[in-house]
């Protein structure tokens, strides 16, 4: 299939994790503060994956591990 | 009711819009690449296995089921993880390494189809009309549950939240076909996970970490403990004992529903090859035995934490404790896990009929020279009429609400004999057609008898869920009987016709690469951690 999932996997958790850690920093909620962070490295995670799959030519990738 | 009600402040609104607008672009992106009935209906058989393993993952996760289980964490505990270790994960692994090589290898298209091949016309009719029924209503069931919340909680009205929801899912599923809706169960399993953990971890840590929560309870057996309190039904929350739990439970209607529900197989179907068809529930087991921390535990921390439900309404579990540890911001993020939870599951039931629909109705009964454009149409007709049904069947239930049980329960007589059809399909060439569909039909009659004595009173259980588990064991041991009994005086297939469909005729699939890589790897792997994670609640 053309689209790679982790793409916009890794582009909606890259959007998310920085506007729940901004609103933590300024609200002073930690819950905020973590989940965003850790939604943030996820999606840096995936669209790192993403990316370097499409670098190297196949739009799906190879199996990464789920 | 107001007592749940929540403000949403702007960042609450902005997550749940980046959230709409990421599920509607997948569809919009993917809706180039639909030019056949099979890249609708089917996508095409080229989808990597770790997707279709998070796919069929969360297209059974509705809302229904988060909203259900952190409720019946509240009520029965960790006794619920049953459903999960117990009730889902033997079953995957099941159907993983024994199934999937007639499912996938056979080509059929659906599971309705597979019965065609295998037995006849009457019994694959049989099991198409009534999945296609169940499933398009348990979809209004699970829109109705959605729309409940949204109520108490956002004061939205009953139709706003139904058409929103139902519009959006529509969209994406009717644009991309099941590629968009098996990418945007992946999407919506992580969504649903960063979700929902943090409601565990803050709600446990608020009890006094585990062993907080053991100490609070330790008045109620079985609600941290999930073997040692099942052998007398009087010693747990459930009313249930050690043999209805395995046989029922653990036995009819997991393999009942895992192994041959079309929901969960079509994604697997959808794989690229045969390992990795094979590899889809395993890969999906692995999170689905954590799933009970995820989805119960919330609901036991509440119980823990003695909060008081609105109107003792179990069903509001989940939005309480949504309402009592999210702050702005990530109460969005929560809404949009369960609006994630519930598009999944909608859009699991909407691609699950549709093909149905059209391969094993529209095209076995009314237009057998069908082309493929024809099919496609179809195929597009039914996903429209699917929602639109299943907005219908939201507003009968608000109208009725005693009609979710029922819809429960008459899920239950379809699902409960099904598995004993396929076990003898699959592993004794001798089983006739008509074999098959009598034994079914008894099965299904002897279910909606049995619950009949109960009702009347000539039955009688420790509780109606014990009630479910045996109704179950009796459904299934009527069919397996009659399906024996009508075989051994009709006659059998020639053997030729049976090669691919039945284990003894189909050559094993070889084991090929790398050992980590083989699906008995997978599935030991699995099956060890199930065993570690029931012996730590034992």
């Amino acid at each position: 299939m053309g689209l790679d999932i982790r793409l916009p996997i890794g582009l909606m958790f890259s959007t998310l994790g920085p506007i729940l850690l901004v609103t933590g920093l300024v609200q002073h909620t930690e819950v905020n503060v973590m989940t965003g962070i850790a939604m943030g490295s996820f999606g840096g995670l995936m669209l790192a994956f993403g990316l370097r799959a499409q670098r190297r030519g196949g739009p799906s990738g190879p199996d990464p591990a789920p | 009711m107001s007592e749940l009600q929540v403000d949403l402040q702007l960042v609450d609104w902005a997550v749940i819009l980046v959230y709409f607008s990421f599920v509607l672009g997948i569809g919009f992106v993917l809706r180039k690449q639909i030019h056949s009935a099979e890249d609708f209906l089917l996508s095409g058989r080229s989808i990597p296995s770790w997707v279709t393993g998070l796919a069929f993952l969360s297209a059974n996760l509705g809302a229904l089921e988060v909203m259900g289980m952190a409720g019946n964490g509240y009520k029965y505990g960790l006794l619920t993880a049953h459903f999960y270790w117990l009730g889902a994960i033997p079953a995957m692994i099941f159907v993983g390494i024994f199934m999937m090589p007639f499912y996938y290898g056979s080509r059929a298209r659906s599971v309705p189809e597979y019965l065609k091949l295998r037995f006849d016309e009457k019994t694959r009719g049989l099991n198409a009309i009534s999945f296609a029924v169940l499933t398009i209503l348990m979809s209004g069931i699970n829109m109705y549950a959605m729309a409940l919340v949204f109520k108490v909680m956002l004061g939205w009205s009953f139709t706003f939240s139904v058409v929103v929801a139902a519009a959006v899912v529509l969209g994406y599923t009717y644009l991309g076909g099941l590629t968009s809706s098996i990418y945007n169960e992946v999407l919506q399993f992580f969504l649903i996970v960063f979700g929902f953990a943090p409601l565990a971890i803050l709600g446990v840590r608020e009890a006094g970490g585990w062993s907080g929560i053991e100490t609070r309870l330790a008045g109620t057996p079985g609600m941290t403990a999930i073997w040692s309190s099942v052998l007398h039904a009087s010693d747990n929350p459930m009313g249930v004992e050690v043999f209805g739990l395995v046989m029922g439970l653990g036995f009819v209607l997991s393999f009942g529903y895992w192994c041959t529900d079309f929901l969960v197989v079509q994604r697997a179907l959808a794989s690229k090859d045969m390992l990795g068809a094979q590899r889809t529930p395993l890969i999906a087991a692995l999170p689905k035995a954590f799933f009970p921390f995820l989805v119960i535990v919330p609901g036991l921390a509440a119980a823990a934490l003695a909060l008081k439900l609105p109107e003792g309404n179990y069903d509001y579990t989940l939005p309480l404790m949504l309402k009592r540890f999210y702050p702005s911001g990530m109460l969005g993020l929560g809404l949009a896990a369960l609006l994630a939870s519930f598009m999944s599951g909608m859009a699991g039931n909407v691609t699950a009929f549709n093909t149905v629909w059209t391969f094993d109705i529209y095209q076995a009964y009314v237009k057998k020279d069908a082309s493929d454009r024809q099919l496609l149409t179809m195929g597009k007709l039914a996903t429209f009429f699917g929602v639109v049904v299943s907005i219908g069947a939201a507003y009968v239930c608000r109208s009725f609400n005693s009609l979710m049980d029922y819809m429960q329960l008459l899920f239950g007589f379809f699902n409960a004999p099904i598995f004993a059809t396929f076990l003898l399909g699959m592993f004794w060439k001798r089983t006739t057609g008509h074999g098959a569909f009598a034994g079914l039909s008894t099965g299904i009659l002897a279910g909606v008898a049995h619950h009949l004595l109960k009702l009347s009173g000539r039955i009688r259980y420790p509780s109606d869920m014990a009630a479910a588990f045996y109704g179950a064991i009796i459904s299934f041991s009527a069919c397996l009987l009659v399906t024996i009994l009508v075989s051994l005086v009709t006659r059998p297939r020639p053997e030729a016709e049976l090669r691919g469909l039945v284990y003894s005729l189909t050559p094993r699939p070889v084991a090929t690469g790398a050992w980590y890589l083989r699906p008995s790897t997978a599935a030991i792997v699995v099956l060890v951690v199930t065993i570690l994670l029931n012996l730590r609640f034992f």
